[in-house]
């Protein structure tokens, strides 16, 4: 079910907690929404599921205006960031919840109550959970349980705020591969709140990165990493060094850190006009080569096996650039000659 | 070691005090109550009891307490929802406005209905004419009673839902409950047992007030008296053995609402 976000503001107080969110998702989209704590996703997906409202914009869900619908006639499931199980309810309770709140006439009987409630902890699986209650359970299992609950009323949209938030690092990424078979398989449309960038580039078709209650950029994991629309998406996303520097004469010039420019033709992006400018190095864009103590223009501080390559932390005058270089025969405390292969560049 | 044994006696010697203190101060009255109304034996005691006055005072004590209590568990819980569920101007008011009659003399609490509908009242001659009576009469009472022990519901409460937030209603209104099955399927059992102690709480209060009741009831015999002031007027007539016979049996009632509160609480882990 398609989603169309228009204009959309929300102010708490003095502080602006969104600004003129434009955001589109199509229907069967995986779309993720990143950023730093405070940066507004959670009131964003909270207003889309109607327990928060907007001060201004418009929400479409399905082709149909949200204003004045209330959370309950949404349809919308919804997994809280700590899933919100209720407490004194077994499992199956928890799922069959929304099933049995029903209007009568619309009310499914009993038995299939309780066979749709069976059917979903299996495809969940977890069949043999639904006599416990949720404090019997592990974090990884109330998480299914949030799920299978938001799932049982069979919406068309899945919000998730921070899904995997307080899960611990292996059942976390057994959990997303999971998620997102789940998605496809259900043909949902699903928006996830995130501040994991691994995440979000694992997980969805387009990630969302908020900034301050906008939206820096939306595009797909690739592009957001590659081709950052500014400043705080590139330092955001990728742990890059940042860098300050000057643009002019068709080059770009580090001074006064002694390193090498580097001409237009290499860089990733760069703004059309000379000027000073901002330069954001990733880890696996830099290179090193021994040198002698007078030709050397850092120190390799430390370094360990990455994977084949050498993951280092390099002196660079005060500064200590993270690099992922070749393997090869530098050593901890070895002077080297270090250079950018290339450089994202955004006005200062 | 040598610390260890030390300190093992000192924490002794700690316990040894604290049960000292609460025999001396708590159960020591107890029993003297309870020595007192049977020290002619059982027959005085229970003709004391059985007196028209004092029948009529447990009769009005536990109507009093009939009326009160759930008009408070109510308003405690309307009040408690009020405050933890929602932002508004007035709130800090509204909260202060709860803990009054706990900072407030009992005397007071009385003295403000007689101010407001006694016959010099604000509302009193209008009241007159109507013939409706307030002030000395079991409205009066009731309001009184209201009026104490109101905190009671509201203060176990709001700690409470203050804790559990509002995330599981939220959970409900999103699979489509509406208000009333939220509050009856998700609020209420989450804070049940929270309830049912500030309930008795509130009830063993109503029963035992003395200061507000003392003010609006005029002390009309057989009529206006409830437990706690019948035992007081038979205590200044030295009429001991049915002063304490009644005594006694107000702090049975006490005593069986803190055993329940107590086995509610157990049950209830707490929550």
């Amino acid at each position: 079910m398609s989603v169309i976000i228009r204009g959309l503001s929300r102010r708490f107080g003095s502080a602006q907690a969104l600004q003129d969110i434009e955001l589109s998702v199509r229907a069967g989209e995986f779309v993720a929404l990143l950023g730093p704590s405070g940066s507004g996703k959670t009131t964003l997906l909270r207003i889309l599921a109607g327990l928060d409202f907007a001060d201004g914009g418009t929400v479409q869900i399905g082709g149909v205006p949200m204003e004045g619908v209330p959370a309950r006639r949404r349809g919308i499931g919804f997994v809280f960031q700590n899933y919100a199980l209720f407490r004194h309810m077994t499992v199956f309770e928890n799922v069959a919840f929304g099933l049995r709140v029903r209007p009568r006439a619309s009310r499914p009987p009993e038995a299939e109550i309780a066979a749709r409630v069976r059917r979903l902890l299996e495809r969940m699986g977890i069949p043999e959970l639904e006599r416990r209650l949720p404090e019997q359970i592990s974090g990884g299992q109330r998480q299914r349980v949030a799920l299978a609950r938001a799932l049982a009323i069979e919406p068309p949209l899945l919000l998730l705020d921070e899904p995997f938030g307080a899960l611990d690092a292996a059942v976390r990424h057994g959990l997303r591969r999971w998620l997102r078979e789940l998605h496809n398989e259900m043909s949902l449309t699903s928006l996830f709140v995130t501040h994991d960038q691994e995440e979000a580039m694992a997980l969805a078709d387009r990630v969302a990165v908020l900034q301050a209650g906008r939206i820096a950029q939306i595009d797909t994991p690739e592009m957001v990493l590659e081709r950052p629309a500014n400043a705080f998406v590139a330092g955001f996303l990728g742990q890059a060094a940042r860098l300050p520097a000057m643009l002019r004469d068709g080059a770009v010039d580090f001074a006064p850190l002694p390193l090498p420019p580097l001409p237009r033709e290499a860089l990733v992006s760069a703004p059309d006009r000379d000027g000073p400018v901002q330069a954001f190095i990733r880890a696996h864009e830099w290179r090193a080569e021994p040198a002698a103590p007078g030709q050397a223009n850092a120190v390799l501080r430390s370094a360990r096996p990455s994977g084949g390559m050498l993951q280092a932390d390099i002196a660079l005058g005060e500064l200590t650039v993270e690099a992922l270089l070749p393997a090869g025969p530098l050593r901890a405390g070895s002077p080297c000659l270090l250079r950018p292969l290339t450089a994202r560049l955004f006005p200062a | 070691m040598h610390g260890g044994r030390s300190s093992l006696a000192g924490t002794l010697l700690l316990r040894g005090l604290a049960v000292l203190v609460l025999v001396l101060f708590l159960g020591l009255p107890l029993l003297a109550v309870l020595a007192e109304a049977l020290r002619r034996g059982a027959g005085p005691a229970l003709a004391a009891l059985a007196d028209p006055d004092a029948l009529a005072s447990i009769r009005l004590t536990l109507l009093v307490a009939a009326i009160t209590v759930p008009v408070n568990t109510v308003g405690g819980l309307a009040a408690a929802w009020c405050i933890t569920r929602f932002r508004f101007p007035g709130r800090a008011l509204l909260l202060a406005l709860i803990e009054l009659p706990f900072s407030v003399s009992p005397v007071i609490s009385g003295l403000v209905w007689v101010l407001l509908f006694g016959s010099a009242g604000w509302f009193g001659p209008w009241l007159e004419e109507r013939g409706l009576q307030i002030v000395f009469a079991l409205p009066g009472l009731v309001l009184a009673t209201l009026f104490v022990t109101f905190p009671f519901v509201a203060r176990t409460l709001i700690p409470l839902m203050q804790e559990q937030g509002a995330t599981a209603e939220e959970a409900a209104a999103t699979l489509g409950a509406s208000g009333w099955q939220s509050f009856f399927r998700v609020t209420l059992p989450q804070i049940r047992w929270a309830l049912l102690s500030g309930v008795l709480l509130c009830n063993a209060r109503a029963m035992g007030e003395f200061g507000a009741v003392s003010v609006v009831s005029g002390h009309i015999r057989g009529e206006t008296n409830t437990m706690p002031l019948h035992i007081e007027i038979l205590y200044n007539e030295y009429q001991f053995v049915g002063a304490f016979a009644v005594a006694a049996l107000l702090a049975l009632l006490a005593l069986v609402t803190l055993a329940a509160k107590m086995v509610l609480e157990r049950r209830g882990g707490g929550a």
